[in-house]
């Protein structure tokens, strides 16, 4: 055997009702290495490392953990084998300490009687060695994603696991969180765990791994060393065609201001906010998870209270107490969370789309639903967004995530007096392709004159879409760019400035 | 002063130490308000012979409501083993009490196997499937009635066991609840439990076996509601297939109070056993104050009302403090 091989899958292929999520796939993991897989979501990644870590079983292949053959009949097995899998949601226990999230599934036991204060100790060395800022005995419940992470990280270290696979670690991080999920990965990477790493960012990529296996349309087309592929080689891998423009930005001439808000603050979240935005024009908002930008956006729109602060649209102040005032001010946000905040899944398409405006189209005294005009409306505008739906009755849940993403934004379009649309992430966890499309939408509605503002942590598409940049950082505005001088490292620098400052004042 | 503060803050961010705190409150106010007459021996140990069955119910709730679960049929199990107990002994003359209760345990254990079973592998939300057990459990217990009560004199011996005076009851509740106080904070088993409560999905993927979990928790409070239902007829000295009807909801209130989340995952044992003292003491003490038994579930209402509230206002102002603390 010329390669050392610690893991090897050959001619894997895993059937659900109806669907083959995994078509003769193979993977090899050299020992030592960091090995990323990509692909566009529904490529089969997810189910691939469920494969591994015996959630799944495959209907057919074989798995060679260090040239031998193995069969997992349940994630238990992978675990007592060294295989550990931080997944793509934290999967922590709310409302039980980190310790027991570290721990459960293998609790220090003795005589049938767990040890506590062995474990809380081991806890603790666990956390340091990741350099974590939170005690074993927190609730999980209160920590962030990051740190849940970082718990979750440890986890898989108190099983003393030969390989670690992350499954898209970084997309509910910020670029500073994800340095140190780097350096974390260096490290275990150093002390000669292997580790699996997937994730949408090609910045990942790049910086992690030094070979990639690509999956697409659950079957496996190849792998390559890192440093000998191209980005465009590697998209072109995953989306199987060439994406020749990923941010088709387009030169609008920008008009007047149309949205401002004034010391928008609420106590714990956010202070002293103030921005504003002109017609046509693609402003992004920027800075780490928990910078308070949702949360800001949440209080304008009425979701929240705000403590204090004002709103302007079109110059005129606007009072909102609820999101149906949002609307009538013009006002529409896209919510980050779209399966949970922006679209009803169970409901069709139709439904889905109409329903901020159903009240307008119903007709008499009685409000009876406007079936027709309905219908009619719906359809227009899921064709204007060119969803891949066959008919405006399929289900939110029938869709991809970029095509719900793209349902949502037709919800939006149909509130005909819209005038500022507020997108939260909109391209968190959509794959390339559909990604692609999202930006030549938010191109289109610059065009048309709408006012947008772009929430996101994603470096390149703030960068590759905004005409102006506001960072925050610790529920403050720390920055305001035009995009001629913005760069990573500058925003980054804003987004991070304060938060050593406050990190050190905490600590005094 | 620091040492003032933390133990505000123990109380303050403890639902079992705020709680404690109330039912001493409680106490002293009805100890003045009855002129002295509450805290005797006699009252103490009726208020738990009284609530024994409530108590040692609460036991099982807790563990099924961590699992985010509920059962709405364990009285009626309860009515089912009592009403079998009883009659074996009325029509059979069958009397030995070990075995009579070790019968009753067995039932509860079938019973409640059933449900978890059911809920488990047929998808069923728990409420659904503890009501249909409900209606069953009951109607059978009818059934083994036969239209007969099981009175005093035919399960005279049995009697002994739970009577004024003997100690059986108490034995049974202190065994109980050390057990569970140990099971559920130093076991794997217990912490299985939290965790499916948890997080379900979570516990799937770490290897946790979650449909046996929740079949083991529906058993445990079907063994629970079983041993339940032989008490109750040692205790009450009689067997009737109505007997303890809607108790149910005085066993989820008294995991309510006790800081037991209909969410899943969070509640203890002291807790429970706090809540179940607290809702027995308040049912003994309304009478000594001198409330007519026409007011009674009145106030019981408002007082557990009040109680969830006000535990749920300490939790939402202690998020406050901790969004303060942020400094934004």
């Amino acid at each position: 055997m010329s390669e050392d091989l610690i893991l090897e899958l050959k001619g894997i292929t895993k059937i659900f009702p109806g669907v083959k999520a995994l078509n003769n796939v193979q993977f090899q993991l050299r020992r030592g290495e960091v090995h990323a897989l990509m692909g566009e979501n529904g490529a089969g990644k997810s189910t691939f490392i469920k494969v591994i870590t015996g959630v799944h079983a495959a209907e057919e292949g074989h798995m060679y953990l260090n040239g031998k053959e193995v069969h997992f009949k349940g994630p238990k097995d992978a675990l007592a084998a060294g295989i550990a899998a931080v997944y793509q949601h934290p999967t922590t226990y709310p409302t039980l300490s980190v310790t027991e999230n570290i721990f459960i599934g293998h609790e220090f036991v003795k005589n049938g009687i767990i040890q506590w204060r062995q474990m809380t100790q081991e806890a603790k060395k666990l956390l340091d060695r990741l350099d974590a800022d939170f005690k074993p005995g927190d609730e999980m419940g209160t920590l962030s994603v990051a740190q849940q992470q970082m718990v979750e990280i440890a986890k898989a270290l108190s099983t003393n696991a030969k390989i670690i696979i992350l499954d898209e670690p970084t997309a509910a991080l910020t670029a500073n969180e994800s340095e140190k999920l780097y350096k974390i990965v260096d490290q275990l990477r150093d002390e000669g765990v292997s580790i699996i790493f997937i994730s949408h960012r090609m910045e990942d990529m790049y910086r992690l791994a030094t070979r990639v296996t690509v999956f697409r349309d659950s079957q496996y087309i190849g792998t390559y060393d890192v440093d000998k592929i191209t980005e465009a080689e590697l998209i072109k891998a995953m989306v199987g065609r060439e994406i020749s423009d990923m941010y088709p930005k387009p030169q609008v001439k920008i008009g007047g201001e149309v949205f401002r808000i004034e010391g928008m603050s609420r106590t714990g979240y956010f202070k002293d906010v103030s921005l504003n935005i002109h017609a046509g024009e693609i402003v992004g908002l920027t800075g780490l998870v928990g910078a308070g930008r949702t949360e800001t956006m949440e209080a304008v729109c009425g979701i929240t209270k705000p403590d204090a602060g004002k709103v302007f649209v079109d110059g005129k102040e606007v009072h909102i107490k609820n999101p149906a005032d949002a609307m009538k001010a013009g006002i529409v946000l896209l919510p980050e969370d779209r399966q949970r905040q922006g679209l009803i899944l169970s409901w069709g398409l139709g439904d889905n789309v109409i329903l901020p405006i159903q009240d307008e189209l119903a007709k008499g005294p009685f409000k009876v639903k406007n079936e027709l005009k309905e219908r009619e409306l719906a359809k227009k505008y899921l064709e204007e967004i060119d969803t891949k739906a066959v008919t405006i009755f399929d289900p939110g849940s029938s869709l991809s995530g970029g095509n719900q993403q793209k349902v949502v934004v037709a919800k939006a379009l149909v509130q005909d007096n819209m005038k500022v649309l507020i997108m939260d992430e909109p391209t968190k966890g959509v794959d390339v392709g559909a990604k692609a499309e999202i930006y030549s939408i938010m191109g289109d509605l610059a065009k048309k004159g709408y006012g947008i503002l772009l929430i996101s942590s994603e470096m390149a598409e703030i960068l590759g879409m905004s005409d102006r940049i506001y960072t925050m950082c610790k529920g403050r505005v720390t920055g305001c760019l035009d995009i001629k001088e913005a760069s990573q490292e500058r925003l980054l620098e804003l987004s991070m400035e304060k938060s050593k400052t406050t990190g050190k004042e905490a600590v005094q | 002063m620091n040492k003032k503060k933390s133990l505000w803050k123990t109380i303050t961010s403890s639902r079992e130490a705020s709680l404690l705190l109330i039912l001493i409150v409680m106490l002293i106010v009805v100890e003045i308000l009855s002129k002295g007459t509450f805290l005797t021996p006699t009252n103490i140990s009726q208020i738990f012979r009284n609530n024994a069955l409530t108590m040692l119910m609460a036991l099982g709730m807790l563990c099924v409501m961590l699992t985010a679960g509920i059962d709405i049929s364990i009285t009626s199990t309860l009515a089912f083993t009592g009403m079998i107990i009883g009659m074996l002994q009325k029509r059979a003359g069958f009397t030995n009490t070990l075995v009579l209760f070790l019968l009753a345990a067995l039932i509860g254990i079938a019973c409640g196997f059933l449900n978890g079973l059911i809920i488990s592998k047929g998808h069923l939300a728990p409420i659904i499937c503890t009501m249909g057990f409900m209606y069953i459990w009951r109607g059978l217990a009818y059934v083994v009635s036969n239209n007969q009560w099981a009175s005093g004199a035919d399960v005279a011996k049995f009697a002994e066991f739970g009577k004024d005076g003997s100690v059986g009851p108490y034995i049974i509740l202190i065994v109980a609840y050390v057990a569970f106080f140990i099971i559920m904070k130093w076991t794997t088993f217990g912490r299985r439990i939290y965790a499916v409560g948890s997080n379900a999905d979570a516990a799937r993927v770490s290897g946790i076996n979650v449909d046996k979990v929740l079949i083991e928790v529906y058993t445990i409070m079907g063994l629970l509601a079983g041993l339940s239902g032989a008490l109750s007829v040692s205790i009450y000295a009689s067997a009737q297939p109505n007997m303890q009807y809607g108790k149910e909801m005085d066993v989820i209130a008294a995991c309510v109070i006790g800081g037991t989340s209909m969410n899943g995952g969070r509640g203890s044992v002291i807790g429970t056993f706090l809540g179940a003292l607290f809702y027995a003491v308040l049912a003994k003490a309304l009478p000594l104050v001198g409330l007519d038994s026409i007011w009674q579930n009145l106030i019981k209402g408002v007082v557990v009302l009040a109680v969830v509230l006000i535990n749920v206002l300490t939790q939402r102002s202690m998020d406050r403090a901790a969004l303060e603390r942020r400094e934004m």
